[in-house]
């Protein structure tokens, strides 16, 4: 049976099980959307933007696992998702983009609408082609969707020429995958694994390192089950924090820039460090020729390319975390070391985060109250003071994902991202906490949570201030605070450091704009007032909510590790 | 830092070059040269590549390259014995005789062929090793004013092992 191209591109998405597609429609995608418009099974939400919509596809992959689908037009739709495909990309977060493209004739023509997508986005997805030919479309998209989620997730870009969209052709939809110079890693080698275990038992001051990695791979009851047995303690990265409850006896806290003081300690004195599913990048190795100077290292995971990049590895391991820990439990013995333990619970005495303004609205306790109303929530950060707070704050279980732009830092993530989440995962509370900067990034897709009707919480911890790179003038270039205000206007006077003192009013108003779009708006200015913010925001089931915290403006993030140092020579307090 | 020799074997499809390459340029790995052809399978391309690298960077940029949906297979021949030669043109232009027949004598020590000649100078083809062509280049540089030289790349391929002959 012949169909037009269009039909063919429907029914593989329905046989991949998507069940919901983030679409911006335009003069090349037209005929992809009218088949979309005549079926049931796929329901298309429309944002407000391209990169609103990839951002909300991926926190609809995040928060649900599954692959987020993105259709856009060519030229303008396909550039917008840029940004969205790195963030996704760097995150390992599995999507499928398809863009619109000038029928093949055009092609190369500079015609109206055509850029090269596939020539711009090479570099920043795991793979993106141009479909030339109709009788290759249903191979195409079914490859993609194998190669989105398979091995390491990231981005596939498909791009479809009009021409191809609208010739008939034969389709195989049930000729299975197979891709030449692509064969993911499914088995672990348990020579590998038995001599990592041996290290582990023979270690004096060992720690786990989890990154992303363990909750990609949904192994957080696997690795909880680990810990038990073997009692060694747990230090996080930002995007593997919640893979073991943070409650947990041997959970110390987060590595990194902005980690504690114990972790950062652990990892500096550790003997045998064994990483899992992260890529030590620059923000938790800090100075590389000091980080866990005394250790031996294991690193296990699932690209090859990963291992022994940044860091000098000793036993590398090349396979999924799931199969990996699986393989470890079958192997493991009690490791506790009673003194090591000691030394850890020592250091986390001598420092604890804390704000510097404890007094007030300080981030610590809103973020403390999201801990305990959304115990079994979805909590969605963007990028910013604010994201630093609430992965040094947020107490968490691995019931609770935490959706944050980690390897690229987008700001204007958070907003977008909370509602792909809520529209994957309807049944879970969401809420997303942003700043004011970034929560402006992406302000118009409060009307696709608006139409959506999802009742997401959108808190803003208002400083009036670009806060992160604010705080690193503070620091580091005597609190020269050029283009980070957001209060400054042009009449304005250079150089002001009277913070608060006759400055301009917040544009825009929070509340108002909550108000105008249909959400509803509430301010909070008092700590006394942040519970019964979010008890009036988890009753309003219809319309999103916006809270804003107006926070104190020169709060930092602390312990910071300055640049070029390393894990131990941490900025405590100022 | 050392020189040294790889190949790939890749989908032969359109964008396959300017991804590979894309690596080289995006995360500032050295790359020497690069030559492309198709094999005996015309849906698969075999590119030899010649990088400046260290050791771990040697290592960083094969798992890179595997990575890649399009390469199919990549063959390191740092420690293999292989065929390898490069194609070099080279024109030496003289209107002078003694030093034409200079040009003559020194393709010949060099296994070069002279192709073609006119008046104002003669073609020399040279199917040598790369370090060979450099040699000449050198060489010939240093005698004649000149020159103009167009150079292919190496194509590499392994050599046929011990245990068949």
């Amino acid at each position: 049976m012949k169909r037009k191209g269009t039909q063919a591109f429907v029914e593989v998405l329905k046989r991949e099980g998507v069940d919901i597609l983030f679409g911006y429609p335009g003069g090349y995608a037209i005929d992809l959307f009218d088949e979309l418009y005549k079926q049931k099974d796929i329901e298309v939400i429309l944002p407000r933007h391209e990169q609103g919509l990839i951002h909300a596809a991926d926190g609809y992959a995040r928060a649900t696992g599954k692959v987020g689908v993105c259709l856009v037009t060519s030229g303008p739709g396909a550039t917008n998702l840029v940004t969205g495909i790195a963030t996704a990309q760097y995150d390992s977060v599995p999507l499928v983009c398809f863009t619109g493209q000038v029928s093949k004739h055009l092609i190369g023509n500079d015609a109206f609408q055509e850029v090269d997508i596939v020539g711009i986005t090479r570099s920043i997805c795991k793979y993106a082609v141009t479909v030339r030919d109709r009788k290759d479309l249903t191979r195409i998209i079914k490859e993609a969707f194998y190669i989105a989620r398979t091995g390491k997730p990231g981005v596939v870009l498909v791009d479809i020429p009009k021409d191809i969209q609208l010739e008939m052709g034969e389709d195989d939809f049930d000729a299975a995958v197979s891709i030449r110079g692509y064969k993911p890693n499914t088995s672990v080698h348990l020579g590998q694994i038995k001599k990592a275990m041996e290290m582990l038992e023979k270690a004096k001051r060992p720690v786990f390192l989890i990154g992303g990695g363990v909750r990609l791979s949904k192994a957080e009851k696997e690795l909880t089950k680990l810990i038990n047995t073997v009692r060694v303690p747990v230090i996080t990265t930002i995007m593997g924090k919640g893979s073991i409850s943070t409650d947990h006896e041997f959970y110390v806290g987060n590595i990194g820039l902005h980690g504690s003081y114990a972790s950062n300690m652990a990892i500096s004195e550790c003997d045998l460090l064994f990483s899992i599913g992260t890529r030590f990048n620059d923000r938790i190795t800090g100075r590389i020729s000091g980080f866990a100077p005394k250790a031996k290292i294991i690193h296990i995971d699932i690209e090859a390319a990963s291992i022994s990049r940044n860091i000098k590895v000793d036993v590398p391991i090349v396979s999924d975390a799931k199969l990996a820990i699986e393989a470890m439990q079958e192997r493991a013995k009690d490791c506790y070391q009673n003194s090591w333990m000691d030394q850890i619970k020592g250091w986390e005495r001598e420092h604890k985060i804390a704000p510097q303004n404890p007094n007030g609205l300080s981030p610590d306790k809103i973020i403390h109250e999201i801990s305990e109303f959304y115990s079994n929530g979805i909590v969605v950060t963007d990028v910013g003071q604010h994201q630093m707070w609430t992965t040094q704050y947020l107490r968490m279980n691995p019931t609770m994902k935490l959706l944050t732009s980690g390897g690229l830092g987008t700001m204007g993530f958070g907003l977008p991202a909370a509602i792909g989440a809520k529209l994957g995962a309807p049944e879970k509370e969401v809420v997303c906490i942003s700043g004011d900067g970034g929560m402006q990034m992406n302000i118009q897709e409060m009307a696709t949570a608006v139409t959506c009707e999802l009742p997401i919480v959108f808190c803003i911890f208002n400083n009036s201030y670009l806060g992160m790179v604010r705080e690193v003038q503070h620091l580091y270039y005597d609190r020269r605070y050029s283009s980070t205000c957001l209060r400054c206007t042009r009449s304005c006077k250079k150089n002001c450091f009277d913070k608060n003192k006759e400055c301009p009013p917040y544009s825009p108003d929070f509340i108002k704009l909550a108000e105008s779009y249909g959400a509803l708006g509430i301010r909070v200015m008092e700590e006394k007032d942040i519970k019964s913010a979010f008890e009036k925001a988890l009753n309003n089931k219809k319309t999103p909510t916006i809270i804003e915290f107006t926070i104190e403006t020169e709060e930092l993030v602390l312990p910071i590790i300055p640049g070029g140092k390393a894990l131990n020579e941490m900025i405590l307090e100022c | 830092m050392k020189k040294r020799w790889m190949s790939l074997y890749v989908e032969n499809e359109v964008g396959v070059l300017a991804r590979v390459s894309g690596l080289f340029s995006g995360k500032c790995y050295n790359l020497r040269s690069l030559t492309v052809g198709e094999t005996q399978d015309p849906t698969i391309s075999r590119m030899t590549i010649c990088v400046d690298s260290d050791d771990a960077t040697f290592e960083q940029i094969k798992k890179q390259l595997n990575q890649f949906i399009e390469v199919i297979k990549v063959v390191d021949l740092t420690n293999v014995p292989v065929h390898m030669k490069e194609i070099l043109y080279l024109k030496i232009l003289t209107a002078n005789d003694k030093e034409r027949s200079f040009a003559y004598r020194i393709s010949e020590v060099f296994g070069g062929k002279v192709v073609d000649m006119g008046r104002s100078g003669i073609l020399m083809e040279c199917l040598q090793t790369e370090t060979k062509n450099d040699d000449l280049i050198r060489l010939v540089s240093k005698e004649f004013t000149n020159i103009e030289v167009v150079r292919g790349g190496s194509v590499a391929i392994e050599s046929i092992s011990i245990s068949d002959r």
